[in-house]
């Protein structure tokens, strides 16, 4: 994608308009629900409040490989083990299609990289948990992409274009993931007194981390009416997980679970099920790098940037050798 | 588009993307085809042979996964899912042939997951451990080159099933074949640290030629590939010289077989009765 | 490691999904030469595909119209360069795969 560096996104001088005029022209485009486009002027603020969330949604999708990856070697039948194997490719493909978007924004992803090793950009806080049995393969389908869903379908219409692009192409593909997770499953709970215990145990064990996945609750949500604004984001983390848990509710009782929430229940007045509140000082834990899998889930990545570097090297070494060779062959045949 | 309307979209079949299950078993290469074993084929030899092909390209396949989440470059995840979906689907249809063909009528996962290393038909090359980058690229240069030449004399096999799962796998083979080939001459090329490392994972993989060679006479074929590669990579290919282990084809392999599979069927042998 | 940051170059990908159908912008990748950029591009956005057209380009070698040339008012969309084939400067070594 055509990119646009910070000093030219900053400078006025380039088109010749005034700085006024351009936030002029950029909350209009943002009112008419139009999209933002990478060469288009945009405030300083937008642009970096976007490449924090794109990459941060991209460094999501990369660490989430890890949990469900651990199983791929492990799937109890070869069907199971197909489907994992790409449903988990996929979602190195949605980090690559956001990682691009980012991209778009003049940011790099090698730097981007970086900043997530450091710490200094986070993941989603839902992947430092760990997968204990099969059937978290399963509630993670369900759950966290069904969650993940929520998030993303409205950002479908975010109001910059490459990451609202990329968001199309990504939900089209979660709503398989999703599914598979929930069809393991309807076939676990088919099975044995041990598989429906195990799928019941997942699902206590995922569902208030599933319900934290969509971020403090508005009153505390510093940078939410800023973004809604910008039409980054198009719903409060409230409404979000309002509609999750009314889209989950009826799964459950297909299926035959029990949601570990004892405050769980239909509100005819409102129309919605009332929910209890999640463990809001565990998610601030997780944030801040204390969850169960916050050190393990980092040294992993870190291991694989560091120990491929060695073959990134050697590739553009040979590239610059056949550019170097090319060039003497050239030079050889003028003279 | 009101978010609903999204929401709806997502709900409604997707019979023409199938694209996310690629290798998943959506698509049906074997639609139309007769699976009666027909006269003249000798069953017990046809199914001896979809399950060593099957096993080399499960236990590959496994191999290929253990990558997830350890690749060299994030497009690099990618591209080796690719190679070991294409792989883990190979394996799937030829151990429902062998199903077939041995009359025992049992599934894919019977040959996957309840059998023992011992049983298992797999050239040994395929189950060594991981190693780094430039020995898996050997290997894959090595096997695909291998199962490249067995596929395409498959393809006129006299079992029309045997014969259609290899058309399918020699597009998937020639494009293994390419990518580890490719990887084989940028790592040559490369630097000091590269080009050492892939003389070293080429003389690894050099010592279980013989091996192959036992089991699908293709050393024409494959030997030319890995010198013109070698050639272009700008390395030596090492003398072929007899390796400690096996045959796998006689069920005879390293010790780094069991391990294997015991991780594999760790959880279908934990849950007998279950259904997955 | 020094200067490892940004040794493999992003490239431009566009596809064309089948015949009759002008290649179309699909996102970008990273690779160290055309011929990784093309496997990659097969493998992430066609996830190969058979039968599809895949160009690749290098980001650097696209040529953008600028809106000092024109009203910078003008309609902004970043697609539209792509739909004007003399924006891009193809490399000739770039297969017509």
């Amino acid at each position: 994608m055509i990119r646009m560096t910070a000093e030219q996104a900053a400078s006025p001088a380039v088109i010749g308009a005034s700085g006024q005029e351009l936030q002029e022209h950029f909350d209009a485009t943002i009112a008419r629900d139009q999209r933002v486009e990478p060469r288009d002027w945009m405030p300083e603020g937008y642009r970096r409040t976007l490449i924090r969330q794109v990459a941060q949604h991209a460094h999501s999708e990369i660490i989430g490989m890890q949990p469900e990856g651990e199983w791929i070697t492990r799937a109890p039948s070869l069907r199971r083990k197909a489907i994992l194997f790409a449903k988990v490719q996929d979602e190195a493909g949605h980090g690559l299609y956001l990682y691009s978007a980012a991209e778009t924004l003049g940011a790099d992803r090698a730097d981007l990289t970086e900043r997530l090793l450091e710490g200094r950009q986070k993941y989603s806080s839902i992947f430092n948990y760990p997968t204990l049995s099969f059937a978290d393969v399963g509630v993670i389908g369900w759950f966290v992409d069904g969650a993940a869903i929520c998030n993303q379908v409205p950002l479908c219409r975010s109001s910059y274009g490459p990451y609202a692009r990329a968001m199309v192409r990504i939900c089209k593909e979660e709503s398989f993931h999703q599914r598979q997770g929930y069809e393991l499953l309807m076939t676990m709970m088919r099975g044995t007194d041990a598989q429906r215990e195990m799928v019941q145990d997942a699902v206590n064990r995922w569902w208030w981390p599933s319900l934290m996945m969509f971020g403090p609750p508005d009153d505390n949500s510093p940078n939410s009416a800023q973004s809604m604004a910008w039409k980054i984001k198009r719903h409060s983390n409230d409404e979000l997980r309002q509609r999750f848990v009314d889209m989950t509710v009826p799964q459950a009782e297909k299926l035959g679970v029990t949601l570990p929430d004892p405050e769980l229940r239909w509100n005819a007045e409102r129309g919605h099920h009332d929910f209890g509140t999640p463990d809001w000082d565990e998610l601030m834990r997780v944030i801040k790098g204390d969850g169960p899998c916050n050190a393990q889930r980092i040294q992993r990545r870190r291991a694989a940037h560091e120990e491929g570097a060695w073959v990134r090297e050697a590739a553009a070494a040979h590239t610059a050798k056949q550019a170097a060779r090319a060039e003497k062959t050239e030079k050889g045949v003028a003279a | 588009m009101s978010d609903d309307h999204v929401y709806m979209t997502l709900a409604e079949g997707h019979e023409d993307d199938t694209r996310w299950a690629y290798g998943t078993g959506f698509e049906d290469p074997l639609h139309g085809v007769d699976t009666t074993v027909p006269d003249g084929v000798d069953a017990a030899e046809l199914a001896a042979l979809c399950v060593a092909l099957g096993d080399d390209a499960l236990v590959s396949a496994q191999r290929l996964a253990e990558w997830t989440t350890r690749a060299p470059e994030l497009e690099e995840e990618v591209a080796l899912a690719n190679i070991g979906l294409d792989l883990l689907g190979q394996a799937r249809l030829l151990y429902s042939r062998a199903g077939q063909a041995d009359g025992t009528e049992r599934g894919e996962d019977a040959y996957a997951y309840f059998r023992d290393p011992d049983d298992f038909r797999n050239v040994t090359l395929a189950e060594l451990p991981g190693g780094d980058f430039a020995f898996s690229m050997a290997r894959l240069l090595v096997l695909s080159s291998w199962r490249l030449a067995h596929f395409q004399g498959l393809t006129a096999s006299s079992d029309p099933v045997l014969a259609a799962i290899a058309a399918k796998g020699v597009k998937e083979l020639t494009y293994h074949r390419q990518y580890a080939a490719e990887w084989v001459i940028r790592l040559g090329d490369g630097t000091e640290e590269s080009h050492r490392r892939m003389r070293a994972g080429l003389r690894q993989v050099t010592a279980y030629l013989g091996e192959l060679f036992d089991a699908y006479e293709a050393r024409d074929e494959v030997l030319a590939v890995l010198r013109q590669i070698a050639d272009v990579a700008g390395l030596a290919l090492p003398e072929m010289t007899p390796g400690d282990e096996g045959p796998g084809r006689q069920g005879r392999h390293t010790d780094h077989l069991a391990p294997l599979l015991t991780e594999l069927q760790s959880v279908a042998r934990a849950h007998p009765e279950a259904t997955w | 490691m020094t200067g490892e940051k940004r040794d493999w170059p992003l490239y431009e990908v566009f596809v064309r999904g089948k015949r009759g159908l002008n290649h179309v912008h699909v996102g970008s990748l990273h690779a160290a030469d055309d011929r990784m950029a093309l496997t990659h591009a097969r493998d992430l956005y066609t996830r190969r595909n058979e039968g599809v057209s895949i160009w690749v380009v290098r980001s650097e070698h696209i040529a953008a119209s600028t809106r000092d040339e024109k009203d910078p008012f003008f309609a902004p969309s970043a697609d539209k360069v792509y739909r004007h084939p003399t924006f891009y400067d193809i490399p000739d070594d770039v297969p017509h795969i």
